[in-house]
C-alpha cells in the first residue's frame, strides 16, 4: 500500500472515494424504503379491511403534537442542509452550530413523542400493555395502535441513530474539516432527510384518518 | 516465497479478526460457513436416519419438528444465502474487476461480525431447546402456540439479515465504482453480473424480512394480534410478507451459483459464454421477475383464484431467463475443447441437477398439480435439486476452481474428481426418490409414514450416506493440499480473467499495478497468451 495517501488504496482519488460513499448511502436508503415499505403495506391492508375503525382510531391521536413535530423535523432538516452548505464554504463554526440546532430539534421531537406516548398510555391505548376500548370497533382500533407504536418507535430509533451521528460529526468537526468529513456530513444529511420524509408519510397515515371528512 | 502475499503478510490474531482485506474476510466467512454447514448437515443426518423406518424410533415428534426447523434455518440463512457471495464473492469480485479491495472494507468486516452475532444468537436458541415452527415461522403457530425459542431465533436471523444487506450494498457500490479502466459493463465476467443481481435482491428483499420478523416478535412478545384472526389480523398477510422476501431469497441462493458456472463452463470449454448479453440480462431479469412470484407458495393458503392465476403465470415467466442460461451454457459446450477437470465436473453436475430442479419447478407452478403436491416430498425434492444440487454443487465447483488462487496450492485432481462424481451420484440417490414419494403423496415434516413408502425412504437415506461422505472428502484432500499440495502457478487453468493475472495467492492489495482491460471476457484461444491483459 502506498504510504501516506489520504484515502484507501481501492480508490483512485479523494473524489472517487467520496462519490462511492454517496452511492453506498443511496443504496442503504433503498433498503430503508423497503423496511418501512413492508410495514406500510401491512398498514394499508388492515386499513382497507377496517376503514371505520382506522378513522375512529385516527381521531384519538394528538394532531397538535403530531403537527408540531412535523414542523420541528422539517426545520431540523433545514438546519442540516444549512450545515452541509456551511461546510462547503469552510464555515466550520456555523456548520457545528447548525448541527447542534438540528440535534436539539431532534431531541425536542423525541420529547414530544414521549409525551404523546404517555397520553396514549393514560387513555389505555397501548396494545399489549394496557389496552381497553369499547366495542364494536375495538379490534380495528387495536390494530391501528399496534401499527402506530411499531412504526413510530422504529422511526424514533432512526432518530436516535441520526442524532448520535450528527453529534459525532459535530465533535469531529471541532478538530478538523477534511474532505472526508464533508462526504460524511453529506451522507449523514441524506439519512436525516430520509428519516424526515418517513415521518411525513407516517404523519398522513397516523393523524389524518378520520379527520379528512370521512 | 519472495513477495509477501495476503496470507503471510502478518500472522497475528489481530491481523485476522480486525482485517479489512476482502480476501481475509472471505477466509473468515469460509471457516464460519463450514461450521454452519456441519450443524445443518448434522440435523439432516438425524432426519434421514429417523426416516429409514416407518416408525418413530430415534426421536419424538417434537424433537423431529425441532430438527427440521434447525436444518432449514441454519442452511437457508447461515449457509446458502451467504455461501457464494460472502466467500467466493468476497474473495474474487475485487480481483475480477481489477480493484484493490471492495468499496467499503470496514463495512465488509462489520458484516462478518453481524453474521457471527446473528449466528450465535440463533445457535443459542437451538442449544436452549430449539424451535419447532419450521423455517417459515408461519403464524399464528409461531406467535401464539409454539413453546419454543421463537423470539431468540428470529432475533438472530434479523441480525444476520443486516449482514446480508451490508454485503449487497458493498458489492453494488464496488461494481459501479471500482471497475478497472476499460472494464465496461459488457466486459465484466458474468460472475459479476450474477452477484450484482444477487446484491440488488439482498438490498431490496432482506429489509422486508426484517420488518416482518419485527412484527412477528412484537406479536409474540406483547401478546397482541397483528396476524391473529381473533382480533381482525390476517395470518395470510404474514405469508405474503414472508414470501415477498423468501422467494427472492431463493434467487439469492441460486444466482451466485449460476455466476460460478459461467466461469467454469467457459474455462473448461475454452470458449466465450454463448450469448453473453442474454446471460447477463437474464440475471437481472431473474432478480426483477423474482419479486413478482411469491404467491406460488400460497396456492392452497386461501388467496384469491385470480391472485393464484397471476402468480402461476409469473412463475412460468421467471423460468424463461433461467432456461436462457441453461441453453446458452449448453451452446457454450457445443464444439468446445472440453476438459474434464474437477471444477468442470461440478459445473456439468450443476447443469443436470439444476435443470431437473427447474423443470419440476414448472410442475409446481401449475395450479392443478401444485394443489396435489403442496407440502409433499415433491416440493422438498424440487428445492433441494435447486439449493443443493444447484447452489452447493456450484459452490464446490467454484471452490475447486479458485482454490489455487485462494490458497496458492494445488489439490489432488484424482480425489477432487472422485468427490464430484460421488456428490452427483449420492445427491441423485438421496433426492430423486423423494420426487416419487411426493408424487405418491407422502407429506413433508412427518417422521412416521405408511410402510409402503419405506423402500424409497431407505434409498434416500442410503443416498444421504454417500452424499455426506462425498461432502466430507474435500475436507481431507483440500486440507491436505493446504500443507502438502504443490505450489500453484498464477494461472493454473490458462484463463484470461483478471484474477489470474496476479500471483497465487494474491499480494495484500491484489495487483502490483492497476490493470487495464482492453477486450471482452472469456477470450480463450491461441492468441490469448500473446496479449497479457495486465498492462
Amino acid at each position: 500500500m502506498p504510504k501516506g495517501r489520504a484515502f484507501a488504496p481501492q480508490y483512485a482519488s479523494v473524489q472517487h472515494r467520496d462519490e462511492t460513499a454517496e452511492i453506498g448511502m443511496w443504496v442503504f436508503l433503498a433498503t430503508e424504503v423497503l423496511l418501512f415499505g413492508g410495514l406500510l403495506f401491512a398498514y394499508f391492508v388492515y386499513r382497507h379491511a377496517n376503514p371505520a375503525a382506522f378513522a375512529e382510531a385516527g381521531r384519538h391521536t394528538r394532531i397538535v403534537i403530531g403537527t408540531a413535530n412535523t414542523a420541528i423535523l422539517l426545520t431540523s432538516s433545514f438546519f442540516v442542509a444549512c450545515a452541509v452548505n456551511a461546510l462547503q464554504a469552510d464555515a466550520r463554526r456555523t456548520c457545528i452550530a447548525m448541527l447542534v440546532s438540528a440535534m436539539l430539534l431532534g431531541l425536542l421531537f423525541l420529547g414530544l413523542k414521549a409525551a404523546e406516548y404517555a397520553g396514549e398510555y393514560h387513555e389505555h391505548l397501548v396494545p399489549g400493555v394496557d389496552f381497553s376500548y369499547v366495542a364494536p370497533l375495538a379490534d380495528g382500533v387495536e390494530l391501528f395502535f399496534i401499527f402506530y407504536f411499531v412504526a413510530t418507535s422504529i422511526h424514533a430509533v432512526h432518530m436516535v441513530i441520526g442524532i448520535a451521528v450528527l453529534a459525532t460529526l459535530a465533535v469531529l468537526l471541532r478538530r478538523s474539516a477534511s474532505t472526508r468529513m464533508r462526504a460524511a456530513l453529506h451522507s449523514a444529511a441524506l439519512y436525516w432527510h430520509f428519516v424526515d420524509v418517513v415521518w411525513i408519510v407516517l404523519f398522513a397515515l397516523i393523524y389524518l384518518p378520520g379527520r379528512s371528512g370521512t | 516465497m519472495t513477495e509477501p502475499d495476503y496470507l503471510n503478510s502478518a500472522y497475528t490474531l489481530r491481523s485476522w479478526f480486525f482485517t479489512t482485506d476482502h480476501k481475509r474476510i472471505a477466509i473468515l466467512y469460509f471457516a464460519t460457513l463450514i461450521g454452519f454447514f456441519f450443524i445443518g448437515g448434522a440435523a439432516a443426518t438425524a432426519i434421514r436416519i429417523e426416516l429409514a423406518t416407518p416408525q418413530a424410533d430415534l426421536v419424538s415428534s417434537d424433537t423431529y419438528n425441532r430438527l427440521f426447523t434447525m436444518h432449514g434455518v441454519i442452511m437457508v440463512w447461515f449457509f446458502l444465502i451467504p455461501s457464494i457471495p460472502n466467500t467466493l464473492g468476497n474473495f474474487i469480485v475485487p480481483l475480477m474487476i481489477g480493484a484493490r479491495d471492495l468499496a467499503f472494507p470496514r463495512l465488509n468486516l462489520m458484516s462478518w461480525y453481524l453474521f457471527i452475532a446473528g449466528g450465535s444468537v440463533t445457535l443459542f436458541a437451538i442449544l436452549a431447546g430449539g424451535i419447532d415452527t419450521g423455517w417459515t415461522f408461519y403464524t399464528p403457530f409461531s406467535t401464539l402456540y409454539s413453546n419454543s425459542y421463537v423470539i431468540v431465533a428470529v432475533t438472530g436471523i434479523f441480525i444476520a439479515g443486516f449482514s446480508s444487506i451490508l454485503t449487497g450494498l458493498n458489492f453494488i457500490a464496488t461494481v459501479h465504482r471500482l471497475r478497472a479502466p476499460g472494464l465496461t459493463w459488457y466486459r465484466l465476467p458474468l460472475f459479476i453480473w450474477s452477484l450484482y443481481a444477487t446484491s440488488v435482491i439482498l438490498v431490496l428483499a432482506t429489509p422486508v424480512l426484517a420488518i416482518t420478523l419485527v412484527l412477528l416478535a412484537t406479536e409474540r412478545f406483547l401478546g397482541v394480534g397483528i396476524f391473529d384472526p381473533r382480533i381482525g389480523g390476517d395470518p395470510l398477510l404474514f405469508q405474503h410478507l414472508f414470501w415477498f422476501y423468501s422467494h427472492p431469497a431463493v434467487y439469492i441462493m441460486i444466482l451466485p451459483g449460476m455466476g460460478v458456472v459461467n466461469e467454469l463452463i467457459s474455462c473448461f470449454s475454452r470458449k466465450p459464454v454463448f450469448g453473453y448479453k442474454f446471460v447477463a440480462w437474464a440475471s437481472l431479469a431473474i432478480a426483477a421477475v423474482g419479486f413478482l412470484v411469491w404467491g406460488h407458495h400460497m396456492f392452497v393458503s386461501g388467496q384469491s383464484l385470480l391472485a393464484s392465476l397471476v402468480f402461476s403465470f409469473m412463475s412460468f415467466i421467471v423460468a424463461v431467463p433461467s432456461a436462457i442460461k441453461v441453453f446458452n451454457w449448453t451452446a457454450t459446450l457445443h464444439k468446445g475443447s472440453l476438459r474434464f477437470d474437477a471444477p468442470m465436473l461440478y459445473a456439468l453436475a450443476f447443469l443436470g441437477l439444476f435443470t431437473i430442479g427447474g423443470l419440476t419447478g414448472l410442475f409446481l407452478a401449475c395450479l392443478a398439480f401444485d394443489v396435489h403436491a403442496t407440502d409433499t416430498y415433491f416440493v422438498v425434492a424440487h428445492f433441494h435439486y435447486i439449493m443443493v444440487g444447484g447452489m452447493v454443487t456450484a459452490y464446490f465447483g467454484g471452490l475447486h476452481y479458485w482454490w489455487p488462487k485462494i490458497t496458492g496450492r494445488l489439490y489432488s485432481e484424482y480425489w477432487a474428481r472422485t468427490a464430484a462424481v460421488l456428490i452427483f451420484f449420492g445427491f441423485n440417490l438421496t433426492f430423486f426418490p423423494q420426487f416419487v414419494l411426493g408424487a405418491e403423496g407422502m407429506p413433508r415434516r412427518y417422521h412416521v409414514y405408511p410402510p409402503e413408502f419405506q423402500v424409497w425412504n431407505v434409498l434416500s437415506s442410503g443416498g444421504a450416506t454417500i452424499l455426506a461422505a462425498a461432502y466430507l472428502l474435500p475436507m481431507f484432500y483440500l486440507g491436505y493440499s493446504l500443507f502438502f499440495g504443490r505450489r500453484a502457478p498464477a494461472n493454473p487453468w490458462d484463463a484470461p480473467g483478471l484474477e489470474w493475472q496476479t500471483p497465487s495467492p494474491p499480494p495484500e492489495f491484489n495487483f502490483e499495478s492497476q490493470p487495464v482491460v482492453t477486450r471482452a471476457p472469456y477470450q480463450y484461444g491461441p492468441d490469448f497468451a500473446a496479449e497479457p491483459q495486465n498492462a
